[in-house]
């Protein structure tokens, strides 16, 4: 058996249905080159793996362990069993793992079964004397909190799109690893629809830029203003809470405290008032603009340049602005 | 059929949210506490179920201070049927080991054919109460759910994940969460009010549990530092005089962000 490097990170990554590594990955083994060795855990579909296993070592595996399922349609359980083999083996200093819906499932479930303490949603990651330290933004970005684990190594998961930094490629050094099958019960995936992008805008979590709209839009059809803007500018499409109850827009573009918390490089607000659950979800953004007609609108508070006017007009002037610019 | 609902008290994300910076607990005087949104949507399905299908006995759980009694008996008049309030000040700062077991024991007193919670509270944003759960009760898991159908002996419904959605499906006893999609919460009506007062609500201790805080065998997370951000501060606020969309072309090239 192989000796692992004592300051190994493990990072626990799945490939999407496509065939490449889950988006978050990149930003997964910057983190752990920060702070240790990245060992990287694949998790694959019969057949998957070794491609799989070469994007991990181009974004700075070091060494890979590629566990592929025996029966796809067993959601969840098989990851389990791999993890608790893979942290045998390799005896990380932590583990890191994305907060996707599946990542929250694996840390959970792992973390009960091997009694570790987790560290939940981390914006980033540090060494101290002890061990590995997880860093968050809570509270919609109003306080700085670290955390870690009384002993053992933490099971970290990653708020996905936080982690800028990148790893160096390593020489593909990969092999199978061994799973023991722990036979707990589990839900099945009776089938999978895969979602075609249907338009080339970002995604919005993890978005660069972000393009917002509020009740200010007044209809559906006049949302389609903020669509613009955005791929004016190469942006994702976003929306107030309100936009969303009116039916302007459907619930997974909602940004605020109980939908997506974005950290974009840009925002911009368009015909929102700025009530403090949608600022909990966008404040952390580098730069913020607003147009609202309210001038008292609490969004301007915290917007780096506030347009007091009606969006109608100077949404139009800024599009055509740009794109002269542009020529 | 036995559904038992996990509601949690968190402070109203309409309003401030502080923490105290000695402690790193959350300073429940700051603000407004309520039923966390996506606790109630949780109870709604457990609800819908039961007015469609005699004899099902829906009961809610909440691990929270003692002052909380009112939030949970609103899930009483809401129309649950009994309610667990797990409430010990060896809680105070509970990490989501330490919840996950507590949480567990109780519901392992009784025989429940169904966990319904919320995807990820709107405080902590852990988002794993219910895989830890599923794991410490040995059951499936189906997490993240925006439709459900539950049926005799087993529960299904759909599940986006990053690249598609997934069409999953358990038998029962099983632990689901929900996402915003499923809809929002009834009101309490005057009758459910007045019946609330007359259903059981129970409060358990650790020790009712035979759980014990300090277990020197599981790992727990501990917070190190937290420090309060200072707050944003305004920038530039024109008012618009024709050619505001001009000025903001300015601003954005400027800063290289068009």
């Amino acid at each position: 058996m192989t000796e692992f490097p004592r300051d190994a990170i493990l990072v626990v990554v799945e490939p999407r249905a496509s065939g490449e590594l889950e988006k978050a990955a990149a930003g997964l083994f910057g983190a752990a080159a920060a702070v240790g060795t990245p060992i990287a855990l694949v998790l694959a579909s019969p057949g998957a793996g070794s491609a799989a296993a070469a994007e991990a070592a181009a974004l700075g595996a070091a060494r890979v362990l590629v566990a592929e399922t025996p029966d796809p349609s067993v959601l969840g359980v098989p990851s389990v069993d791999a993890l608790a083999a893979a942290v045998e083996r390799v005896q990380p200093d932590a583990i890191l793992i994305s907060h996707s819906l599946n990542g929250r499932d694996l840390a959970g479930r792992y973390a009960a079964r091997s009694r570790a303490a987790i560290s939940a949603d981390a914006i980033g990651v540090s060494r101290d004397d002890e061990g590995v330290v997880a860093h968050h933004s809570v509270y919609g970005g109003a306080y700085d909190v670290t955390s870690t684990s009384t002993f053992g190594a933490p099971v970290i998961t990653v708020r996905q799109g936080s982690i800028e930094a990148r790893a160096m490629a390593q020489p593909q050094a990969s092999e199978t690893l061994a799973v023991p099958r722990s036979g707990k019960p589990a839900a099945r995936i009776d089938s999978f629809e895969e979602v075609v992008a249907a338009t080339s805008r970002p995604e919005l979590r993890g978005a660069a830029k972000v393009v917002a709209g509020g009740r200010g839009l007044g209809s559906e059809e006049q949302f389609a203003l903020v669509e613009q803007l955005a791929d004016a500018l190469g942006a994702a499409v976003g929306a107030s809470r309100a936009a969303v109850d009116a039916g302007y827009i459907p619930q997974s573009y909602q940004v605020g405290q109980t939908g997506a918390s974005v950290s974009s490089q840009l925002y911009i607000a368009l015909g929102i008032s700025g009530a403090i659950q949608h600022r909990a979800g966008m404040q952390t953004a580098k730069t913020i603009v607003a147009i609202n007609k309210d001038g008292d609108a609490p969004i301007f508070e915290i917007a780096d340049f506030g347009v007091v006017g009606d969006i109608f007009k100077v949404v139009p002037q800024l599009i055509s602005a740009l794109e002269a610019r542009k020529k | 059929m036995k559904i038992i609902v996990l509601v949690k008290e968190v402070p109203d994300t309409y309003g401030d949210r502080k923490l105290n910076l000695e402690t790193g607990l959350a300073d429940r005087e700051a603000s407004e506490t309520v039923i966390d949104e996506i606790g109630e949507r949780a109870l709604e399905l457990a609800l819908t179920y039961a007015d469609a299908n005699e004899g099902t006995e829906v009961a809610v759980l909440s691990l929270a201070p003692k002052g909380a009694t009112a939030t949970i008996r609103k899930c009483l008049a809401m129309g649950a049927g009994s309610a667990t309030h797990i409430s010990d000040e060896a809680l105070r700062g509970a990490d989501l080991g330490l919840t996950a077991e507590t949480l567990a024991a109780a519901i392992r007193r009784v025989e429940f054919d169904l966990v319904i919670t919320g995807n990820v509270s709107t405080d902590g944003s852990g988002g794993m109460i219910p895989a830890m759960l599923a794991e410490l009760l040995d059951v499936p898991l189906a997490t993240g759910l925006s439709s459900v159908e539950i049926s005799d002996g087993a529960v299904s419904g759909s599940r986006p994940v990053e690249s598609g959605v997934q069409k999953v499906s358990a038998n029962l006893p099983a632990v689901i969460s929900i996402t915003e999609a499923l809809p929002g919460p009834r009101f309490p009506n005057f009758k459910g009010i007045m019946a609330a007062k007359k259903k059981p609500l129970e409060v358990l201790s650790l020790a009712d549990l035979g759980i014990t805080a300090d277990n020197p065998d599981a790992a727990r997370s501990i917070m190190l530092t937290v420090a309060e951000k200072p707050p944003r501060a305004a920038g530039v606020k024109i008012i618009d005089e024709g050619d505001a969309g001009e000025k903001l072309a300015d601003f954005l090239v400027e800063n290289r962000l068009a």
